[in-house]
């Protein structure tokens, strides 16, 4: 008995020193230029961006900012939208360039009568914006999605389509007027 | 009475509220058929006794031309009240906390233009008291007479409506404030105050935009209202005399609001009148009430000719906010295209709160919306005198709207954003801790598990002693 508890304990102890000292040494310095874009990033990790999560979008963003590399496109960012552009720009310090799919804002929406009922998209959408349950059609609310497209991946049925954010009286903006007419243009 | 009622259900500044009908249902006059969604949003209510035919979108007179759900009523031409409609006898007798509920249940908005529920200006907080209540009886903009008609014949109704209103604030000073070409309101009013010593009435100049709240205090007391300020934060509470005579049948008569004056005018109409309109009844009813359109009509407003919205079919409701239906000719309205600033600075000098409309026009014009705070956008209230008297026909406003609503767009994706994350980190959080009790779950089982498998030896051991005692034991 005694014989198996120092053993262990011996085992607990070398172990336990060799990862507090890996851990000193190969510490990684996380990037505080990515860290500062990341906390832009709204972290869903969808990625739609093309990269493996928003930490490795934000990462080559940094990297490609401070070194001077090839340039990363800051416009990747779906569910973000202009908003998050011009936070990335103003952290980035460069200018800020037009969403990378000119359609606008998206949304989920569910084909109800197709829907089977199978939670897969409940489980991955990131914010929690589809509800339903088993055997039920769910739905997507709309003021909650992010325009990710998680969910259109695991649909096992395709009833989920993306369509544009329709516009109502409560998020309409005033058009910019036209401006002077100039008289010399021929 | 039109053949049609179209109640939106998106009529005041807040949340939209939520049809609280089925379609086919039968409803009375006053009875609720949109409630109120959270704190700042105001309920609507049935104009007249009929059938809800359905709930569909329509238009309504909202700049962008776009629609909104709508009940869409049948009146069934008995126009019964609903039995819910019960005043209160004795209002000064009741704690204010009933007098509130009363006026927030009828869905009582500023009439004055602003469309903020009443109730909830009603209930100022405790650290901020209401030491002075203006009534507004100055109108919002010239062409619009509802205001005054209202006080030369409703005079005795405002007045017990301010007097439930100074009971309910509290305060003990009231000022009605009315501008001086209104003689015949003047009149009615100091007539109906002579009982209250507490209320007096003041003639201000006639003057665009008297009605304006700056300028509103301005006038009384000599003050300036801070920039980022609101009048609350001096003791002052503003509300126009349609609104008090809502409050007074909401309170003593137990009415909701379903109807409002409304001025109808401008030479395109055949019968000018100011008409007690009930809301829902779409602008061409109106109008053919007042004789129908004269030829020629270039430009139909809802609303005053400064602030108004033009719309562009007949079809859209009168809805809270509507103070106005103008029919426009050719020779009063101004079509020419905009031209170049020539810095003449008209507009500063008109201002009624010294910006620098200029200025602000130019940072619009290349979208430097983050400059915006340094000229103060946010305090401009779209008076529309600078695109009045601008020489060059600049759409000065429209350039101020465009801003404000950019920003104001920008500011709701930055919520957005920083609520996304909030729900992620939240699901994340969850995941966890679900893995977590999983896991926890899978250990009890394997434990239970085990302790069953030693129970289940021990229990053979049983077992064979049992069948060696003879017989089996049931179960």
């Amino acid at each position: 008995m005694i014989d198996a508890v120092l053993s262990m304990s011996g085992l607990a102890l070398v172990a336990g020193i060799g990862l507090g000292v890996a851990a000193k040494k190969f510490y990684v310095q996380s990037d505080p230029l990515a860290d500062k874009v990341m906390a832009v990033l709204p972290a869903s990790n969808c990625g739609n961006c093309g990269y493996p999560g928003c930490r490795a979008y934000a990462e080559a963003m940094a990297t490609a900012a401070a070194e001077g590399g090839r340039p990363v496109a800051i416009n990747r960012c779906l569910p973000g939208g202009a908003a998050t552009i011009q936070a990335i720009a103003d952290v980035l310090g460069v200018d800020p360039v037009a969403v990378a799919d000119a359609i606008g804002p998206q949304m989920a929406v569910v084909a109800e009568i197709q829907c089977i009922g199978c939670t897969a998209c409940i489980k991955k959408c990131p914010v929690d914006a589809i509800v339903g349950a088993n055997k039920q059609a769910h739905t997507v609310i709309a003021d909650w999605c992010t325009g990710c497209k998680a969910c259109i991946v695991a649909c096992p049925v395709d009833c989920i389509v993306m369509v544009p954010v329709p516009q109502t009286p409560y998020n309409w903006k005033w058009d910019k007027p036209a401006g002077p007419h100039d008289r010399f243009v021929s | 009475m039109p053949k049609r009622f179209y109640v939106p259900m998106f009529q005041h500044i807040g949340e939209p509220c939520r049809p609280c009908v089925v379609v086919g249902q039968k409803v009375l006059k006053g009875e609720e058929v949109g409630r109120a969604e959270g704190r700042i949003s105001a309920a609507t209510h049935a104009p007249t006794s009929g059938t809800v035919v359905s709930i569909e979108e329509h238009v309504i007179g909202h700049p962008s031309y776009l629609t909104v759900p709508t009940v869409v009523i049948d009146p069934d031409g008995q126009d019964q009240w609903a039995d819910s409609v019960r005043g209160l006898v004795n209002p000064l007798s009741v704690s204010p906390s009933v007098i509130q509920e009363k006026i927030r249940a009828a869905g009582v908005v500023g009439l004055g233009g602003a469309v903020f529920p009443a109730a909830v200006k009603m209930s100022p907080p405790k650290d901020k008291p209401v030491k002075l209540l203006l009534i507004n009886g100055s109108e919002c903009e010239p062409y619009l007479t509802c205001d005054s008609q209202l006080m030369v014949e409703r005079a005795q109704e405002i007045v017990a409506g301010i007097d439930i209103m100074m009971y309910t604030l509290p305060t003990n000073q009231c000022v009605i404030v009315i501008e001086d070409n209104k003689p015949d309101s003047i009149r009615a009013m100091s007539q109906a105050v002579q009982p209250f010593p507490k209320m007096r009435v003041q003639a201000v100049p006639t003057r665009y935009p008297q009605g304006a709240r700056q300028n509103l205090i301005e006038s009384i007391t000599g003050q300036e209202v801070p920039s980022g300020t609101l009048e609350a934060d001096m003791g002052i509470l503003i509300h126009n005399v349609a609104t008090t005579f809502a409050i007074y049948e909401a309170v003593v008569l137990g009415r909701p609001l379903i109807s409002r004056v409304v001025t109808v005018s401008g030479r395109g109409i055949v019968r000018p009148a100011n008409v007690q309109c009930l809301i829902g009844t779409p602008v061409q009813d109106v109008i053919a009430h007042c004789g129908g359109l004269n030829p020629g009509v270039r430009q139909l407003i809802l609303g005053g000719p400064l602030m108004g919205r033009a719309i562009k079919t007949m079809e859209v409701p009168v809805v809270k906010r509507t103070s106005g239906i103008l029919a426009l000719l050719q020779e009063e309205i101004v079509e020419r295209p905009e031209g170049p600033c020539i810095r003449c600075g008209r507009c500063v000098q008109v201002c009624p709160i010294r910006l620098i409309p200029c200025e602000i026009a130019w940072r619009a014009k290349s979208d430097q919306m983050d400059r915006m705070a340094e000229v103060h956008l946010m305090d401009c209230m779209e008076c529309g005198c600078c695109t009045y008297t601008c020489p060059s026909n600049i759409p000065l406003v429209h350039y101020f709207r465009h801003a404000k609503s950019v920003i104001l767009a920008d500011r709701l994706a930055q919520d957005k954003l920083r609520q996304d994350k909030a729900r992620i980190q939240a699901k994340e959080a969850r995941m966890e801790r679900e893995k977590a009790e999983k896991d926890r779950q899978k250990e009890a089982m394997k434990a239970a598990s085990a302790a069953r498998k030693s129970a289940a030896e021990t229990g053979k051991g049983a077992l064979s002693e049992a069948v060696q005692q003879g017989g089996l034991p049931k179960s």
